[in-house]
């Protein structure tokens, strides 16, 4: 999801854990939340650095595609809505890197690893928004799938995690359903609009399934994870909830779904689909995707030509600060 | 060269007569600074009517593994809740 792909540990059976070890899984059990300067397994803090580095990163590079279109939105109206929406996905970024920090791992740490390429960012923003339907697709599905994967993480063990969630999933539905709006309006729009809305559901449709990950049943990371309750469903679990979820919603607007194998499988009380191209997914993670050395590079021009503004500021800081201690020395 | 610009707890009152809320921490150069950032960052949705923001190394906090010493002996003082005392239906509300 916005985290894919994060590396756990195998999971301890309770004769392999310390006395320590075992209190700590007690806790979680019983549904307590662990907050920063409590004790926890290194593991623990490792993955949710991970982890959660990884959500944020994700926030603050997926405000680059739907800002590509910030200039351009057909209306003043949607321009402000983008805009507050761009807003806010920065500011998710900001509530998730202070939890990540609480963990002992500072802010320049967390961006010099997006940077040199070391933490990743979800594969979706790798792809071009190449049209204005684009951007009500992202809103519809990207932030869907999001707030698929968020609303249960509210529960997560981890309090800063749990609290960052909270706040943003305040917030997401109005993403999606701006997003929703957006297509609303093109499908019932001019032919061409139409079929601007169908190409958009066909580009994102797959890259939106890729959010979750691959499957991990089987994954002993995953089984780490859920029993620190750092993940709460399977990847599969949740990409299935979110075809059943969005499928009567593309029927709504009369677009298809562009998988010739989708079909209502009435034993499972849920749609059978096509797995996605898991080796597109792969290239994407592993850097080669369309769009991934441009999100990058302008991540990482922000950040250098934004240095001399950054430093100018402590300067000024530290200045002000001298000159107010000095003023109080005179005054005693 | 570059040094990270210092950490903050931001609190906010939501509404007139609330208390401050601890809300979150953000980094800023100066406390200036600091509370526009927050403005952005913790009140987009209207969410406050003032803003507190105190530097991060400035607060003191209690150790979790002192939770038992500093909270404990209240939990033998059961008489601090009016519940404790039974008074009779005669007597009415009190
Ligand atoms: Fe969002």
């Amino acid at each position: 999801m916005y985290a894919q792909l994060v590396k756990s540990e195998g999971k301890k059976s309770a004769e392999e854990m310390s006395p320590e070890e075992r209190a700590f899984q007690d806790r979680v059990d019983r549904g307590e939340k662990i907050e920063p300067k409590e004790w926890m397994p290194e593991g623990y803090r490792k993955t949710l650095i991970r982890q959660i580095g990884q959500h944020a990163h994700s926030e603050i590079v997926g405000q680059l595609p739907e800002g590509n279109w910030i200039t351009r939105a057909p209306t003043l109206e949607r321009k402000a809505i983008l805009l507050a929406k761009v807003q806010d996905e920065a500011g998710h970024g900001l509530y998730l890197y202070c939890a990540a920090e609480t963990l002992g791992i500072s802010r320049d740490q967390l961006l010099d690893k997006l940077h040199d390429g070391s933490m990743k960012y979800s594969s979706i923003f790798n792809y071009p928004t190449l049209t204005w339907a684009d951007i009500g697709a992202v809103g519809w599905l990207v932030d869907g799938a999001a707030i698929m994967n968020q609303v249960p993480l509210q529960k997560t063990s981890f309090g800063p995690y749990s609290r960052a969630m909270i706040r943003i999933c305040k917030e997401e539905s109005f993403h999606q359903r701006q997003g929703y709006d957006i297509m609303m309006k093109m499908a019932q729009g001019t032919p061409e609009q139409k079929a601007m809305a169908q190409d958009a559901l066909n580009r994102f449709w797959s890259p939106a399934l890729m959010m979750f990950g691959p499957s991990d049943k089987e994954s002993v990371h995953s089984a780490q994870s859920m029993a620190w309750k750092i993940k709460i469903d399977t990847n599969d679990e949740l990409r299935q909830k979110f075809v059943d979820q969005t499928v009567p919603q593309a029927e709504y607007l009369g677009l298809s779904i562009p998988d010739p194998n989708l079909k209502w499988n009435e034993e499972k009380k849920g749609y059978d689909f096509s797995e996605p191209d898991w080796t597109e997914f792969f290239e994407v993670i592993a850097g080669n995707g369309p769009c991934n050395r441009e999100r990058l590079g302008a991540r990482v021009k922000a950040w250098e030509d934004g240095a001399w503004f950054r430093d100018a500021l402590v300067a000024h800081a530290e200045k002000d600060a001298a000159r107010r201690a000095a003023a109080r020395v005179a005054a005693e | 060269m570059s040094s990270e610009w210092p950490l903050w707890e931001v609190f906010i009152r939501g509404q007139h007569g609330l208390n401050h809320r601890h809300v979150g921490s953000l980094h800023a150069p100066d406390a200036e600074m600091a509370i526009k950032n927050a403005r952005d960052v913790y009140t987009r949705r209207n969410e406050g009517v003032s803003i507190w923001v105190v530097k991060s190394v400035d607060i003191a906090a209690s150790s979790p593994s002192d939770k038992g010493p500093l909270f404990e002996p209240s939990n033998s003082k059961v008489y601090r809740h009016p519940t404790f005392f039974s008074i009779p239906d005669e007597v009415g509300h009190m």
